[in-house]
């Protein structure tokens, strides 16, 4: 990396970190808030599920992936599972994770899934 | 003259063993508590630091523990979080795929003496820096129904998803709730569901915007499982 362009970034980074907290990866966010009910794997079997009335989604199955479009996804991920119809169990992360927070973690999904919508 | 020596042995007598207290407890908490137990706050800002917090942030103890509870429960300690803390670093993949905890990673907690115990809960008692969360609180107590308290719970709001509401039943990500009311002031739970990203700004609990009618059931109703699970206890 250049020096004017380290400096353009450390500048970005200046003007954006006061606004809030660190951007995470979609990993790590994965890792911190959604494993706890998709699992370790992604796979739907995480450490809550076992007294679940409605049980997660399994983001590696792709059939069931493809069946949402990456807005469906988003609108899940930041508003809960009741803003499209599904379970309240899946709560609103719009809280936790920002806009692009979000928008990198549907692209995740579609990694785990090995999925697109319509697919 | 031997009156003024009266008065300060007077006074010496009534502070001395207030201030001991005070000294042991702080000198518990900096020798003992402070390697698993964040006592001088923020809290974690990034999920790296997140993920390396091996007890709950102590920092805000006064504004969020009872300190009767303390007392007791550092005399025979037991585990309030299933998964520990952080529990990502407490499970792993087991047969047919499913996550279960790994119990061999979990450590049991020190056991302090009644003296010990009660002058680490003093200390404990002055980590204030909430009062202003706190006072923004205002919960009435009003007998619910278990049924309804339920309802809310689960139905409503899905926090069975990640925490017990009796021993081996619900979710395990989060601190068990059944215990909840006796452990914590009622204002810390509802300020906390209202809102736990104030408290904690990497919580994996997420701010369901639960409105306030039901923040206050939700505080009964832990309220109402507590003195449950006491009275079976």
């Amino acid at each position: 990396m250049s020096n004017s362009r380290r400096l353009l970034l450390l500048t970005a980074l200046a003007f954006v970190a006061p606004l809030g907290f660190a951007t995470e990866t979609a990993v790590d966010n994965y890792k911190t808030y959604c494993v706890q009910c998709h699992g370790l794997q992604g796979n739907g079997n995480g450490i809550n599920i076992r007294d679940m009335s409605v049980q997660p989604r399994d983001h590696t199955d792709a059939k069931a992936m493809s069946g949402r479009s990456d807005d469906q996804l988003f609108k899940v991920i930041k508003e809960g599972g009741p803003s499209i119809d599904k379970s309240v169990l899946m709560p609103r992360w719009g809280g936790v994770l920002s806009d692009d927070e979000i928008r990198d973690m549907v692209r995740y999904l579609r990694t785990l899934c090995k999925c697109q919508f319509g697919s | 003259m031997t009156g003024r020596i009266f008065l300060v042995s007077v006074f010496a007598a009534v502070l001395w063993p207030s201030l001991v207290l005070a000294d042991a407890g702080s000198a518990i908490l900096s020798k003992d508590c402070v390697g698993c137990h964040n006592l001088k706050g923020p809290a974690p800002q990034t999920l790296k630091e997140l993920w390396e917090r091996q007890g709950p942030d102590l920092f805000y103890a006064g504004n969020k523990y009872r300190q009767t509870w303390i007392v007791e429960w550092l005399q025979k300690p037991q585990r309030i979080r299933p998964a520990g803390e952080f529990y990502g670093q407490h499970i792993q993949s087991g047969a047919g795929g499913k996550d279960v905890i790994d119990t061999s990673t979990l450590k049991p907690h020190m056991a302090l003496s009644k003296e010990e115990a009660t002058s680490v809960a003093a200390e404990l008692e002055k980590l204030r820096p909430h009062d202003d969360l706190i006072a923004k609180e205002k919960v009435s107590v009003a007998p619910i129904s278990k049924q309804m308290g339920e309802m809310v719970f689960d139905k409503f709001q899905g926090c069975l998803a990640c925490h017990t509401i009796e021993a081996n039943y619900g979710g395990l990500s989060g601190p068990e709730l059944y215990t909840a009311g006796r452990r914590l002031q009622p204002e810390y739970i509802a300020s906390y569901i209202r809102n736990p990203q104030a408290w904690d700004p990497k919580s994996w609990m997420p701010n369901k915007h639960v409105s306030d009618a039901n923040i206050q059931k939700l505080v009964n109703y832990i309220e109402v499982l507590s003195t449950e699970s006491r009275n079976v206890k």
